[in-house]
This record gives structure tokens, sequence and C-alpha cells, in this order.
């Protein structure tokens, strides 16, 4: 599988997401997402970087990603212990072909005009897409994605492993096949 | 604390980083900071092109292994340093760029003289810095200082606001820096070490890939070890050269698209190759998906990134190669006194190979001078104590292949950015940090016209550097390639420089002794008598055969099985040899 979802922990200091996008662009790795907030940490933000990784090791992207200075820890989220999330926000004509498709789907009417209903759907990956080829045949007007986030399933957290072992980089070997750099 | 404005701190965290020298030319936004530089006891040179300052730096950070320090403008200046900047961060020299920036007001608003330096040098430097607050000055000074030079080193830029540099601050210099996303991994895991040592004690062809992190982790005794404990033959790559003599009878010279026919053939045939501080780059590798086939990799790097990056490594040593080599020679030692393979049919194969098609040159058949002749007489000469810096091209080729380089720190070059006009700056700040050497730039006449103008600098700041120009009143390495792949058409490398401009005369104008030699006899004479000089710059004119072409030779893209030694000439192999 060439997709990869990357969690990617961050100092909050500027030029940071300017430095992810350039190393990207500049060794030709594939952006199918980027979503970056803030933590439960003020001064770390979090980015979630789905990649297509066609023609390119998981781990060597990793490895050149922890090379920024800016970059504290880096994970892979796999489907297998990791909850996936995805926001849609979408204007769909107003019919009631369109509220059925909103109910079966657990969506939900954020605005409604006469003529427009925008519905709101959080939701994994693949619920988003289902619910979006139901709804295109009743015409989308304007739809907006927020980008996949990640966290890990249980009691760990990212933000443990990455800044309670500070000093102890724990760097892959060339053929392992996840990437997780912690600091 | 007293107050200070933000030019006196930027100066005393200089100070503090403990710079003695720095290479730059003022302007409008750094002005500030050349009022308190003016009485600070750092060193300060005053360069005629910023990109100069840069190589400069890069000089004398490669000559010393101390942080260089260039520092310019806004703007134009900071945006003539991209070139240094990106040539150090290719080569892992570290330097740290200084630069005014705009008033923090004015940043956005296409100000005059606005350059966003810190979005350009992004991909080009290890880490930079934007400052606005004159509190954060200390600060920045200190990590660019340490990022620079711990890790994989490189090139740092410190971008300051001019009214950062004016107002008020205290000063409180940081004497630890602690980054949560930086803690470069210094020593090696001791189970990889015990892996590599195996490896080395299964090999039956075993080749020392050596590259420059040998150098940057001051790790030549170490690896003269492990040459001794295990007998292995040595390969240097051009940013290796000197980090293990070449007068041992274990090394093969250089191995890559101009290397030696034992160095490169070596690497191709091994059965494993410990490489040390090395990156499997194209100009080594040749064609990547042929290159060395049946060759277990043991890959030790500093940087994680490296490994894995162009070849699979089946152990990677990921630590400083100073610790490596240290962990790696006693394990070594306890493998191979378990078992150790018979590495005489191997040594008989390679050293046949180096004996068979040693490095060599034809003398011109009308009498005129030879370049490879200079180069060689020059190495002789001047001995292995002197620092040499080349430009980029056939003279770089040959300067790398017939001097004899016995120490590291004495082969400057720029390998992996290729920048012509880096010898004369370059050559100018190895001879500030290391005065009492002799200093030699090889440069090409097409290198030479890029930067000579810092020969007014070496003058006039009794920086007393010489230069050979090897004039072959050509761009000869593109020349080569036209011979060779485009049909002889010699589109736009002519540069008719035989006398103009007359380097003599240009090197006079600019306050240095100029030289000439024309013909082989003078050849020695002429060296001897630059040698001679001591209290200025003295620059030689060497006119030299336009024809002469650097052999041997692996097309770009093509394998290393096809190394030429002449034009379209294989080596001849004994029948069993391949
Ligand atoms: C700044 C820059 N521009 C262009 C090149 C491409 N280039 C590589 S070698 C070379 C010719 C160098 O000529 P010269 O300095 O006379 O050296 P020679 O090869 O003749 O020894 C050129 C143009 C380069 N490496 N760097």
């Amino acid at each position: 599988m060439a997709i990869h979802t990357l969690a990617v922990l961050v100092e909050n200091s500027p030029g940071v997401l300017a430095r992810v996008a350039s190393l990207f662009s500049r060794r030709g790795y594939n952006i199918d997402s980027l979503a970056v907030g803030p933590t439960e940490n003020p001064k770390v933000s979090r980015m979630t970087i789905v990649l297509n990784l066609e023609g390119h090791a998981l781990d060597q992207v990793s490895a050149q990603l922890f090379k920024l200075v800016n970059v504290i820890g880096i994970s892979e989220m796999k489907d297998s212990d990791s909850l996936k999330r995805e926001i849609l926000l979408v204007k769909v004509a107003n019919t009631s072909a369109t509220k059925d498709i909103v109910k079966k789907h657990n969506a939900v009417i954020a605005d409604e005009s006469t003529t427009t209903l925008s519905i709101e759907a959080v939701g994994q990956s693949a619920a988003i897409e289902s619910l979006l080829n139901e709804l295109r045949p009743q015409g989308i007007r304007e739809l907006v994605q927020s980008g996949l986030v990640a966290l890990e399933r249980g009691d760990k957290t990212l933000a443990d492993r990455t800044l309670s072992t500070m000093g102890t980089a724990n760097e892959s070997d060339s053929n392992s096949s996840t990437a997780d750099y912690q600091n | 604390m007293s107050k200070i404005n933000g030019a006196q701190s930027l100066v005393n965290a200089l100070e503090a980083a403990g710079v003695e020298v720095m290479f730059g030319i003022p302007g409008g936004a750094i002005l500030p900071a050349y009022d308190p530089i003016f009485d600070s006891k750092i060193r300060h040179i005053l360069v005629r092109h910023e990109q100069g300052a840069g190589h400069a730096a890069t000089g004398y950070a490669q000559a010393t292994g101390r942080v260089g320090v260039c520092i310019a403008t806004s703007g134009p200046g900071a945006t003539n340093l991209v070139t240094p900047l990106a040539d150090a961060q290719m080569d892992s020299v570290p330097i740290v760029a200084i630069t005014g920036q705009v008033p923090s007001l004015a940043i956005g608003t296409d100000a005059f003289q606005e350059a966003d330096i810190r979005g350009v040098t992004m991909p080009v430097t290890k880490h930079n810095y934007l400052i606005t607050d004159p509190k954060d000055i200390p600060r920045a000074i200190a990590e660019a200082f340490h990022i620079a030079s711990t890790g994989r080193p490189g090139a740092v830029l410190v971008d300051i606001a001019k009214d950062a540099l004016q107002k008020e601050t205290t000063f409180d210099y940081p004497h630890t820096v602690s980054l949560a996303g930086y803690n470069p991994v210094i020593e090696p895991k001791i189970e990889a070490v015990r892996d590599a040592a195996a490896l080395i004690a299964q090999s039956k062809k075993p080749v020392l890939y050596v590259g420059g992190g040998v150098i940057k982790a001051e790790a030549a005794a170490e690896l003269m070890q492990l040459a001794q404990v295990t007998g292995i033959p040595v390969v240097t790559t051009l940013m290796a050269r000197g980090a293990f003599p070449d007068s041992h009878q274990q090394h093969l010279g250089m191995p890559g698209m101009h290397g030696t026919v034992a160095a490169v053939t070596a690497l191709q045939k091994a059965d494993l190759l410990i490489t040390l501080g090395a990156r499997f780059d194209d100009r080594v590798t040749g064609k990547l998906s042929t290159f060395a086939p049946n060759a277990k990799i043991i890959h030790a790097d500093i940087d994680p990134a490296e490994i894995g990056k162009n070849r699979h490594a089946d152990v990677a040593l990921i630590g400083d190669l100073k610790n490596t080599l240290r962990a790696l020679v006693p394990a070594t030692k306890v493998a191979l006194a378990k078992s150790a393979p018979d590495l005489t049919p191997w040594l008989n194969e390679v050293y046949g190979w180096r004996k068979k098609f040693p490095l060599g040159y034809d003398k011109p058949a009308d009498g005129s001078v030879s370049p490879q002749y200079v180069i060689e007489r020059i190495g002789k000469i001047s001995g292995p104590d002197t620092i040499f810096a080349a430009g980029v091209g056939q003279h770089q080729m040959w300067a790398s292949q017939f001097i004899g380089y016995e120490k590291p720190r004495t082969w400057l070059n720029s390998g992996g950015l290729g920048t012509m006009g880096y010898a004369v700056p370059a050559a100018m700040g190895a001879k500030v940090g290391a005065p009492d050497a002799t200093v030699w730039a090889i440069d090409g006449d097409g290198c030479f016209q890029m930067t000579n103008q810092e020969l007014v600098t070496c003058a006039l700041n009794n920086i007393p550097i010489k230069v050979a120009v090897i004039n072959n009143e050509s761009l000869g390495m593109v020349r080569q390639w036209q011979t060779l792949f485009y049909n002889q058409r010699y589109s736009n490398t002519d540069l008719h420089s035989k006398r103009i401009p007359d380097f003599k005369l240009l090197a006079e104008a600019m306050g240095c002794v100029g030289l000439r030699c024309e013909t082989p006899g003078d050849v020695d004479k002429t060296i001897e008598a630059a040698m001679a000089i001591n209290d200025r710059p003295v620059v030689v004119d060497f006119n030299v055969h336009r024809d002469a072409m650097v052999w041997p030779m692996v097309a770009a893209g093509t394998s290393n099985d096809e190394i030429t030694v002449a034009r379209s000439m294989a080596p001849v192999w004994d029948s069993q040899e391949l």
C-alpha cells in the first residue's frame, strides 16, 4: 500500500508548515492531505499527513522529515490501531431524497434554506466517501473537507513517547517498515 | 543587567560563541551591527562580493573544523549568499550566515531591499531563523552554532530585522542549548556494531568506502586502525581525499566518474562495502541499479536519512563516526580472531588492477604544457602540508587525481554542488584559519573569472594565497563532454582567455604578484618563484593545452562497469579478471 498516515508533532514556531511543505515538494513526496492544529501542549502543534508514497520508502520520508529541527516526533498511524476521522461540509439541493440520505448516514443538516441543505458529516474516509457518492446525483453545489486527523487507540499518547524520552532518538534501521521517530 | 542594543547583543553572542573571524559586507539593514563590530575583538574581513564571504567561511571551516561565519545585509546581500549556503549544506560544512532584514514592520511590504531570505534558504540550509525581537538574538546565535556544528554539520542562517538590532535589550547567552526536535544520535547501537564486525569477518572481497564524514568526525586515526586491523583496501571519495594517506599501500584512490580503475572496479566486484560517512552519490555509483551488485552494505553515518536513501544497508551504524569506529575496531578484532577469511586472492586482484591501470596522461605532441603535469608538480613541490582548494571542472578532477593527499583538511573543494568560483574565496578563508600553511587555489580560467575579485581582499588583508590558473582558454569540462557526446560542437565553451583578460596583469591590478608559464621547461621554476613569495598573494597563469581530457571516465548515467581509460577505450582485462 502506498498510502500512509503520519502523525507529526512539531514545535509551534513560525515557518514550520512552510518547512514541511518545502521538504515534501523538494523531495517529490505526494501529500494527499495535511491537517494541522494545536495540541494539549501550547508549544506543540500536530500535523496529520496522508502521503501517497509511490516509489518512496516510508522510512526515508520519515527520516527526512525528522531532520527538520522543528519536528519533535513522528509516528505512523496504522488503520488497525488508530482512530481516523475526516470532516465534510457540503451544500446539496434541498430535496426530500437528500434528507433521506443525510438520515441514513447519520449526518447532520447544519444549515437549511429553501433550495439548499448544508450538511455536516464526521467519519472515516470510507463513510464520507460513500455519503458523497450518494449525494452526488442530488447535485453537489460546493464541498469542503478537512483532511484526515488520527489518534492512536488505547492509553499511549504520541506526546508521552516523544517528550518523555527526549534525547534518546529512536531511529529505525534501514529495513524497518514503520516510521517511529521520537526525540 | 545593563541595557545594550540588539546589535551589541549580536556581537556579544558571536564572541561568546567563540567566533574569531567573519567575512562580510555592510549595508543598510545590517548597519547597526557594524557599529559594535568596529570595536569587537572579532576580526571582520571586508570582502568584495557576498558569495566570496560565504565560500571564505566554508574554506575556513573546512580547513579548521571550526564554524565559519559570514555576514551580509538584506535583499541582494542576502541573496548573494544563497550559492555558498547551498554549497556548504551539500558538503556538510558548518557555517553560520548572519543577515540584516528590513525593519519588522516593513516585512511583507516589498520594502526597499527586502527579500524573504528565510523562505529562500529554507531548502538549502540545515535550519534558519528570522529574529524580530532583540531578546531572541543570543539564543538564536547559540542555537545556530550548535546546529551548524553538531550532528551532520551544515549551513544555518540567522536573519535579523533592523529594528531588533536597534532596540534596547539585555544580553544573556545560553550556555547550553536544548532543542526538543534536535538530538543527533552519536553512539551507534552495540548490536549493529557486532553485526558489522561479523559481516567483515565473513567477507572475502571487502572495500572500505570512505567519504567526507570521516574528515568531519576527525576520525582519520580510527580509520587507519580499522584499515590496519583488517588489511582491507580503501577508496576515498572526492570529499574524503586526505582522510587516508594516498601513499598508503592499501589505498586504491578515488572512486566515481573520474575515479581510478582499481577503486571503481573494486567497488563493483566487492562482496562487502564498509561505507564510512559516504552517501552513495550518483557521481560515485554511476547507474545505481548496477552499482556493486554483489556487495552487502555496512553504512555508518551520523545522518539516519542517509541510510537506505540510495542503497539498501544490510547493517546501519548510526552515530558519530569517531565513536562508531572506536567501537567497530575492537569488535572487528574479536570477530576476526574467531574466523579471518583469507583476503590474499582479493588483494592480489585489486592491487593488480592498481598496478595495471595507474592514473596517467599523455604529454601534448605540440610541446605545449600539459595541465596534469602542472598540477602534479605543484603538489610535489609544495608538499603534503599544503592546503589545496580547487574550482570545479577538469582542473578539479586533476587536482584530486595528481596531488597526493596525506592528511585530512588539506583538500578543499565543492563536491556536492559543484560551484564554479569556490576556489579563490575558499583558499582565502583557509589561509585565514591556517595562516602558517601554504594555501594553493587550483583554479580554472572559467572559475577564476567568477570570484577572482577576492584577491583584492587577500592583497589588502595580508592573506597571501597562491593561485594556479589552469588556463586552457575554455570551459574545459563542458568542452570535454561536447567532445565526447556532442560531436565536437563546441557551443559556447571557448573563453578566448589566452590574453583577455590578461591574468598576469589582472593579478597585478589587484595587488598580487602575477606570473605566467607557457612552456613545460618553465613549470618548476615558476612554481618555485610562486613558493618564494609570502608577503603577497600570487597568481600564476599556466597556459596549458586545451584538448587534455580527464580519464578514466564513467559517462553520466551509465554503469561503472563501462569505465573507459581513454576515449572509447575500456580497460583491457586479462580474461580471468572479469
Ligand atoms: C556556477 C556554475 N556554473 C556552471 C557550471 C557548469 N560547469 C561545470 S565545469 C565548467 C567549466 C569550468 O571551466 P574552467 O573553470 O575553465 O575549468 P576547466 O574545466 O577548464 O578545468 C562549467 C561551466 C558550474 N559547475 N558552476
